[in-house]
C-alpha cells in the first residue's frame, strides 16, 4: 500500500532562476542541490512547513529519457502556462497575496470567494500555475 | 477562527512582516513594528497572530533562527552566527536554537557538515533511483 509522497516534479525553464523564485519570493527552502556530471543538477526545495516533501525543480532540457524535441515541446508547454498546475495551502490567502504581490509575484486570479473558500492563483517564473487556498475555512468576509 | 480583517489592515500587517524580513538582524522592537503597521501594540499582535499563526516576537525569533541555520550550514562560527542574526547573548541564542531545532548549534552544524560531505562522496544516496534513471544518471542506491 502506498503510504506517502516524498518527491514531486515541477518543470522549470531555468533552475537558478526557479530556485531564486521559490526561495526568495515564495519562502521555500532549498533542500538538496547536487551538480551532476555532464551539466545535470539535482535541485529540490521544500515548503516551509512540509520538510519531508521535496519538490524537484526539473529542467526542461534534453537529459536522460528526453531528446531535444521532447525537451523543446515541454519547454514550450511550460512557458505558455499549459503544463504545470498544483495547489498550495496557506494560513491566510489575502495576506499571502499581499505579500507575494508586493514581491512582484504574478497572480492570474486575486483572492476570490468561492463556495468552498477563498482562492487565488499565482504563476511561478517559468509559467507553472499554483492555486492558493487556506488550511482552515473562515467565517465572514472582509 | 476569527473573520477576515479589513483589506487595508492586511497591507499594514504585511508591511510590518516584510519589515521584519528585511531588518531582522537589527534590534527591532515592538514599537517600531507597530509604528510600521500604524496600530496599537495589542491590536497589531492580535491581527498578526491571526494572519501568521504566531505573535510578532516569535515570528522574528524564528526568522533569526532560520537565518542562523543557513549561516551555520555555510560554516560560520556559532558566535558570529549569533550576532549576525541579531541575538545579543550567546546563551540566549543557544537555548533558543536548541528549542527551535532540537539540536545545539554546534551539533546542528556538525550534522549538516556531515550531510554535505556525504552528498559530495555519495551523491546518488540523495537522489531517488527513479529520478536518477529518468535523468540518465548512474544508479547506485535509493536514499529511502
Amino acid at each position: 500500500m502506498i503510504a506517502r509522497i516524498t518527491h514531486l516534479s515541477v518543470y522549470v525553464l531555468d533552475q537558478d532562476e526557479a530556485l531564486a523564485f521559490y526561495v526568495d519570493k515564495l519562502g521555500f527552502k532549498k533542500h538538496t542541490d547536487i551538480p551532476m556530471h555532464g551539466g545535470g543538477r539535482w535541485l529540490t526545495v521544500t515548503a516551509p512547513e512540509q520538510p519531508d516533501l521535496e519538490v524537484a525543480l526539473m529542467p526542461t532540457a534534453p537529459w536522460g529519457a528526453w531528446n531535444a524535441e521532447n525537451a523543446a515541446t515541454m519547454r514550450n508547454l511550460v512557458q505558455q502556462g499549459l503544463f504545470g498546475f498544483a495547489a498550495f495551502k496557506c494560513k491566510d490567502v489575502r495576506a499571502t497575496y499581499e505579500e507575494l504581490h508586493a514581491k512582484g509575484v504574478e497572480f492570474t486570479m486575486p483572492p476570490t470567494e468561492q463556495p468552498f473558500g477563498i482562492i487565488a492563483v499565482l504563476k511561478d517564473n517559468s509559467g507553472n500555475s499554483f492555486s492558493l487556498s487556506e488550511l482552515e475555512p473562515r467565517r465572514g468576509k472582509r | 477562527m476569527e473573520p477576515y480583517p479589513k483589506a487595508y489592515l492586511y497591507k499594514r500587517i504585511v508591511q510590518a512582516k516584510l519589515l521584519m524580513d528585511e531588518r531582522f538582524s537589527e534590534p527591532i522592537d515592538g514599537e517600531l513594528i507597530c509604528g510600521e503597521a500604524a496600530f496599537s501594540q495589542s491590536h497589531f499582535i492580535r491581527l498578526f497572530k491571526q494572519v501568521y499563526g504566531v505573535v510578532p516576537r516569535v515570528y522574528l525569533s524564528n526568522l533569526r533562527l532560520e537565518r542562523a541555520k543557513q549561516l551555520l550550514e555555510q560554516g560560520m562560527g556559532v558566535t558570529d552566527a549569533c550576532s549576525s542574526v541579531g541575538f545579543r547573548s550567546l546563551p540566549t541564542f543557544s537555548r533558543a536554537f536548541k528549542r527551535y531545532t532540537g539540536s545545539a548549534p554546534t551539533v546542528f552544524q556538525q550534522v549538516r557538515a556531515e550531510r554535505a560531505k556525504h552528498i559530495v562522496e555519495q551523491p546518488m544516496d540523495h537522489i531517488p533511483s527513479c529520478y536518477a534513471q529518468w535523468l540518465g544518471w548512474p544508479q547506485i542506491r535509493d536514499p529511502g
